[in-house]
This record gives C-alpha cells, sequence and structure tokens, in this order.
C-alpha cells in the first residue's frame, strides 16, 4: 500500500527540485521508497537542514493536503488524535428535552461531535495527505505509543465510534532533532533518513537556488568557507539554513567578493554562540591578516 | 529477485547485527522490499534503499558503509584500471594522485585508490595463507599527505589568486587526502575480503561506531569523534534526567491544600491539589584516576558531568595520580577540551608527588583529610579509575568514611568485569564496599549516568 505519488527516483529528484527544494540522492531514495512502499519516514538531523522543508515540497508536487502536527512537552491525545466536543454534546442534550436517554445517547457520539485533530483528520481523509508529525523527539514517551498504532496501520480507534481505517495511507514525516531516544518500537515501523549537511556542490545550487542574483563566485566562496567553519570544533555548526542567510546578507551588504572585513562584520549571521566567533576568526586567521595589512 | 541477493542480504545483516545495529527480521524484510522497487542496477541507490530500512539513528551510518562495501563490492577482483595502462612507477602513481586531488575527482580518486591497493598494498601470496593486502601498507609507501605542497600549488596554478578563500585550499585538499585515504582503506578491506572471506574481514576490520568504543584502547581520532559526541549526549541526558525528575513529583495529592479547596465546593473535593516539590539540585562530587592509561575516560567523564552543570547546584572535580588535588576551576565546558586537559591538570595541581604511578591508598586518604567536608548528606560521589593500586594498600576504611557521609558512592570502571581484581586491581575489594559498574563505553557511560545520578 503506497501513496503512489512519484515513478522513480529522478522523478522524485526532478519534481522536488521543481518546488524548490534540492533532495541528495539519499534524500530523494528514501521518499521513494516511503512512497512505494507505504512507510512513515523518519527525518534525524541538525536543525535547519529542511527536514520540514522536506515534508512541504512533498506535499506540494504530490498536490496534497499537509496536515501538520506540531509535537511539544505535554502534548496529549486530545490535541493529537480526537476530542469529543462536550459543549456541543451538553447543547444536544438541553435541546433534546423530551427523548428518551437511549436516542440521546447514540446521537450525542456522533461524527458531527467528534473535534477531529491531525492525525485523526489525516487518517480519515478521501483526498490525498502528508502528514507532517514536526519534532516528535519533543513530545513524552505515552504519545509515542499512541503513534504506533497510527502508523503501524493506518487507524485510529475510538472507543464510542470504532476503528476508523484509512482509506487512503498518507505519506508521513516525522521529523526528530534526537534530544531524545525514540523508542524502538517506533522507529522500526518508518523508514530511517539521516539529512547531514550537503556536500559543496549540492549546497551551491541551493544557495544559488535559494538566493536568486547571487554571482556564482561569491556562491562559491560562500559555500566553501561554510565547509571550512563545519570542519572545526564549534559548538553549533553553521547549517545550511545559516549558508542561505549569509548569502543574502552578503547580497544586501553589496558585497561581490568575500574579504576579511566582510566576514568579519557579517560572521554573527552563521554563528550563534560568542565562543565560536572567536574560534572561527582564529580559524579563518582573520586577525592574523588584520594585522599584517 | 535474483538468485543469490536474499543470502547475501541475510549475510550482510547479520554483519550488521555484529558491529551492533540492530536489525531483526522485519528490516530485513523492509530491505528487500526495497531493493525490489529499486532493482539492483544502480549501486548508489541499492545502498541508500538499503540503507532507509536498516539502519536507524545516525551515528550508525559509518559502520553501515563499511559494510556494505564489503557485502556489495564495487566491483571483484583486481580494478579494470590496473588492468590496462597501468603507471609502472610509485612516482607516476603519485602524479597521477596529484592531478586528481588538484581537480576534486572522485572517480579519478576511486579508480587510483584500487590501483594504489593493488600496486603497493599487497603483502605474501596473494591467494596463499598469510598473504592480503593491507591499507597500512599501501598509505605508508604512497605517502599522500606528502603531495599537499604539490597539490596547492597545481590549484594555485602559479601564484596566489589574492581572494578571501585562497587561505582555504590547504585544508581543503587535507581533506581530500583523508577522503582518499578512507577509499584505500575501503579498498584494501574489500580485497582482503576476497583472500580471507567477507565474515572474518567484517568482525575485524569494520570501526565500530563510536559510542561503542572502548575508552582504553580508542584511537586518537575516536577520542576526537567521542569529544564530538559530549554536547548531544550531555542534552540528552539533561532532558532525561528532567523527565525523570518531573514523574517522581506527579500524582502526590497535597492534601491541606485538598481540603481547604474543597470547602468552596461544600466540602467535596471536587479539585485535588497536587504537591509540587521544588526541585532539588543534587550535588556531585567526582574523585578521577588521571594516571596516564585511564586518563581519557576519566576526562571524558568529567567533562560530560560538567556539561550536565545546569542540572546539578555544585559540582566539585578532584583528581588524584598519587596525590589528590581539586580540579574543579580547570574544568569548565567550552574553554576545555579534554586532550589539553588532562595536559593542564597533571601540570597545574599536585597530582604526582613520586613516580607517576597511581596511589589509591594514599589518594583517598589524602581526600578523606583534606576534602570530606565537600561530601554530605545530599552529595553523589562518583569515582572514577581501575582500581589499579599498583600492589598498595587499597585502603578501604576512607572509601567506607566517604560512604558513611555521601547520599550515593558509586565506583566507575572503565575495564571490563572479567579483568577485575587481576593482576594488581583491587576492583572486587572495592566493589565490596561501594556499588561498582563497568563503564567501557560512551554507550554505558550514557546509561549509567542517567540511571545513578540522583534527580
Amino acid at each position: 500500500m503506497g501513496t503512489g505519488f512519484f515513478t522513480s527516483v529522478d522523478d522524485v529528484s526532478a519534481k522536488l527540485a521543481g518546488a524548490g527544494y534540492l533532495a541528495s540522492t539519499a534524500v530523494a531514495t528514501t521518499v521513494f521508497l516511503a512512497d512505494r512502499l507505504g512507510k512513515p519516514l523518519l527525518v534525524e538531523g541538525p536543525a535547519g537542514v529542511g527536514k520540514t522543508e522536506l515534508a512541504k515540497a512533498v506535499a506540494q508536487v504530490s498536490g496534497s493536503r499537509l496536515v501538520r502536527l506540531q509535537c511539544y512537552e505535554g502534548i496529549d491525545e486530545a490535541r493529537a488524535l480526537y476530542e469529543w466536543n462536550h459543549a456541543k454534546q451538553l447543547l444536544r442534550i438541553t435541546a433534546g428535552r423530551d427523548e428518551t436517554w437511549e436516542q440521546a445517547r447514540t446521537d450525542i457520539f456522533g461524527e458531527e461531535f467528534l473535534l477531529r485533530r491531525p492525525l485523526l483528520t489525516a487518517i480519515s481523509s478521501d483526498e490525498p495527505t502528508v502528514l507532517l508529525i514536526d519534532e516528535t523527539d519533543k513530545a513524552d514517551m505515552e504519545v509515542e505509543g499512541l503513534l504506533l498504532e497510527v502508523l503501524g496501520d493506518f487507524q485510529v480507534t475510538v472507543p464510542e465510534l470504532g476503528t476508523i481505517t484509512a482509506t487512503r495511507a498518507p505519506f508521513a514525516v516525522l521529523t526528530s532533532n534526537a534530544t531524545r531516544e525514540l523508542s524502538e518500537a517506533l522507529r522500526r515501523r518508518c523508514l530511517f533518513l539521516h539529512i547531514g549537511f550537503p556536500d559543496e556542490e549540492l549546497e551551491r545550487d541551493i544557495v544559488r537556488l535559494k538566493v536568486p542574483g547571487i554571482d556564482a563566485a561569491l556562491a562559491d566562496s560562500v559555500v566553501r568557507v561554510i565547509a571550512a567553519l563545519r570542519a572545526m570544533d564549534l559548538r553549533k555548526l553553521p547549517s545550511v539554513a545559516e549558508t542561505v542567510d549569509w548569502a543574502r546578507t552578503l547580497l544586501a551588504l553589496g558585497a561581490s567578493t568575500l574579504d576579511d572585513q566582510v566576514v568579519r562584520e557579517s560572521l554573527g549571521v552563521v554563528l550563534k554562540h560568542q565562543d565560536d566567533i572567536a574560534k572561527a576568526g582564529a580559524g579563518l586567521k582573520l586577525e592574523q591578516v588584520l594585522d599584517a595589512s | 529477485m535474483t538468485g543469490g541477493v536474499p543470502e547475501r542480504l541475510a549475510e550482510f545483516v547479520r554483519a550488521l547485527r555484529a558491529q551492533g545495529i540492530p536489525a531483526g527480521p522485519s528490516e530485513t524484510v523492509d530491505a528487500a522490499a526495497a531493493l525490489e522497487v529499486l532493482g539492483l542496477d544502480d549501486r548508489s541507490l541499492v545502498r541508500e534503499g538499503l540503507a532507509a530500512a536498516l539502519v536507524r539513528r545516525g551515528g550508525q551510518r559509518a559502520v553501515f558503509d563499511a559494510a556494505f562495501d564489503l557485502y556489495f563490492p564495487a566491483g571483484i577482483g583486481t580494478p579494470e584500471r590496473a588492468r590496462e595502462d597501468r603507471p609502472t612507477t610509485l612516482e607516476e602513481l603519485r602524479e597521477e594522485l596529484a592531478a586528481a586531488l588538484a581537480e576534486g575527482d572522485q572517480q579519478a580518486l576511486g579508480q587510483l585508490a584500487g590501483l594504489a591497493v593493488e600496486l603497493l598494498g599487497q603483502y605474501g601470496s596473494a591467494s596463499g595463507p598469510g598473504g592480503g593486502f593491507s591499507a597500512h601498507q599501501t598509505l605508508e609507501r604512497l605517502q599522500p599527505q606528502t603531495l599537499i605542497a604539490r597539490v596547492l600549488a597545481a590549484v594555485r596554478g602559479g601564484g596566489a589568486r589574492g581572494e578571501f578563500t585562497d587561505r582555504l585550499d590547504r585544508d581543503e585538499i587535507r581533506r581530500r587526502v583523508e577522503g582518499f585515504r578512507g577509499q584505500v582503506r575501503t579498498e584494501a578491506r574489500r580485497r582482503a575480503a576476497e583472500v580471507r572471506g567477507r565474515e572474518r574481514v567484517a568482525k575485524h576490520a569494520i570501526a565500530p561506531s563510536p559510542d561503542r568504543v572502548d575508552f582504553l584502547i580508542a584511537s586518537r581520532t575516536q577520542l576526537a569523534e567521542l569529544r564530538r559526541t559530549i554536547q548531544p549526549l550531555s542534552r540528552k541526558l539533561a532532558t532525561r534526567l528532567a523527565a525523570r525528575r518531573k514523574r517522581t513529583t506527579r500524582g502526590q495529592i497535597d492534601l491541606r491544600r485538598t481540603l481547604r479547596r474543597s470547602l468552596s465546593t461544600g466540602g467535596v473535593p471536587l479539585r485535588p491539589a497536587y504537591r509540587h516539590r521544588r526541585p532539588g539540585r543534587p550535588e556531585i562530587v567526582l574523585l578521577c584516576d588521571l594516571s596516564g592509561s585511564v586518563a581519557g575516560f576519566a576526562n571524558f567523564t568529567m567533562l560530560l558531568v560538567q556539561a550536565l552543570r545546569d542540572q546539578f547546584s555544585k559540582i566539585r572535580v578532584f583528581a588524584f595520580v598519587d596525590s589528590t588535588d581539586e580540579v574543579t576551576h580547570l574544568v569548565t565546558t567550552g574553554a576545555a577540551d579534554p586532550e589539553h586537559l588532562g595536559a593542564r591538570m597533571l601540570a597545574e595541581a599536585a597530582l604526582v608527588r613520586w613516580d607517576g604511578h597511581s596511589d589509591y591508598g594514599g589518594s583517598l586518604r589524602q581526600f578523606t583529610a583534606n576534602w570530606l567536608d565537600a561530601v554530605g548528606p545530599r552529595t553523589s560521589v562518583l569515582i572514577l579509575g581501575d582500581a589499579r593500586t599498583n600492589g598498595g594498600d587499597p585502603n578501604l576504611d576512607a572509601v567506607r568514611e566517604i560512604k558513611a557521609r555521601a547520599r550515593h558512592v558509586y565506583w566507575l570502571n572503565p575495564e571490563r568485569r572479567s579483568l577485575w581484581s587481576t593482576g594488581d586491581s583491587a576492583a572486587l575489594e572495592y566493589a565490596g564496599v561501594v556499588e561498582m559498574h563497568e563503564c567501557r563505553t560512551v554507550h554505558q557511560l550514557g546509561t549509567l549516568v542517567t540511571r545513578l545520578l540522583p534527580v
């Protein structure tokens, strides 16, 4: 049971590129497999490498509806799955005063009084759907148990209504920053994709796509400096998002090439810790050149 | 699916399991399904497809790749390149390598790696007993690191271009050379596997993922890799500790406030009030053996606990070799890295008085004499060391004294359990007094720290 959005790995790359998402071979292959095998996709990786963007791009190119569940500490069934609309149920009971209890009971636990939360929405939808469960690691352990049924069999059990099975399996994407180890049970229901930092060639293409109007040589220099920064021992390595931000900043500053002055002034866009900036300055020999000039 | 692929896949999964990637039958089935969908035409697709199905964590990818190259090799036997127009001398080979490095041409580099192993890496008779291929020997003879200057000159094409990125050239080339060394290692493993069988090579030649490397035998690069894991690990542990803290205070009813509240509803306790305990900030004392062999382990643990600093009100770190001294002020996150930390401690604190052999008895005596007031009823004491006393008095009384004052005392021993109390180790004697745990890898350290540290 697959979603059948794509016909081949190359098709995935081409379509995603059309939506402004440049996928590496690993990303394209895994997306294609998830699509074909109908398995959820668990995406891990550092912040800012485009985990959430991937789900959005897939939704866009397949013309699906994107249903997003943002996880946070303390999220529960009522927020993730469904909830009964108590206020409306009360109204219904008071409105029908002279009917019997039997009638009222069968009525108030009907679809009309069910508040659908993202997971149920995605399962019960008839149109093609991309289900994005964002930052799964932020949710508590109990929610993972909930996800097992939803992602394993694409079904949800509501005690009063019975089991609702998906007529069309959604394309499910889970993202995680690995602040917490997800349970083994959840992991083995998913295909695993680790998005790391892209190689230089891909990153150069990303920069040129996201920052139109940037000079090719400048894009090249930016990517090379970022690669050098990533090889350093920093607290927070710059991600693709930072690369793009930096390229935009440089464009806004009107810099056509990199030099010490520009790099020193704009390094704050790329690195977020003071000691990282100091270390990078030493690593890129910014000070040394300053002394010489 | 063509014959032989299922068997090869099962063999591959077995090798992964032996390397600590727990792929079960359901993953294997997924992997087979992935192969069915993707076909076997494109090796890089097969690699990514299998990784999606079999790998479960980011850190396992390196192990997976190494095993993949063994079980699904890019070719068989002598590489194509070595059969025709092969360079005849070492100098010619180095010349070609320099050109390929300057270009950054991955395909050419791959071919050259195959060629280098074929020409330089062979020892013994290739097919006979005792023969094989060695990456070490190849790299020793080829010396790719000595090419950096030549490549640099080729890249710059005469003079520096006067651009900002010029200063990056050298490091980039160094990374390319490092990549080439990796390719040579992969190629040597592939050739060796053909001579000696895949399973044997898989067992010995694939480096384990960093969190399963033994502290005591970790190489320099492995230690550097371990260091990179400190930040994520400490963040993970902090989340886990916070979760445990929250759980312990959940669901306790505050009777007094519940009754007070129930007055407004006619004495019926409709809304129970829960007790919120203020989070305790436990104190930690680390007592570390810094003598040569175990120093890497102690440094690493120290940094990890220090990184968890915001979880604890007070951490004090003591180190000893044959004399104890406080080193809390030297262990600061960010600024310190384990490599230099040990050296700085040995230089700046009074740890060595005599010959630099660890003296547990004397050091413990010194600790109890001078700093016993650091240990109070809220303190957890972690002692890190291999308990090798060099034949001296283990001074169990001092440990008992510490234990009597502290809330918990744990001993983390980086040696495997079967070696405890062999030779000059007094591990089991200490283990009789305090709880001792084997802590050989980052993986074990992670589990122990969350389990043992107080909440």
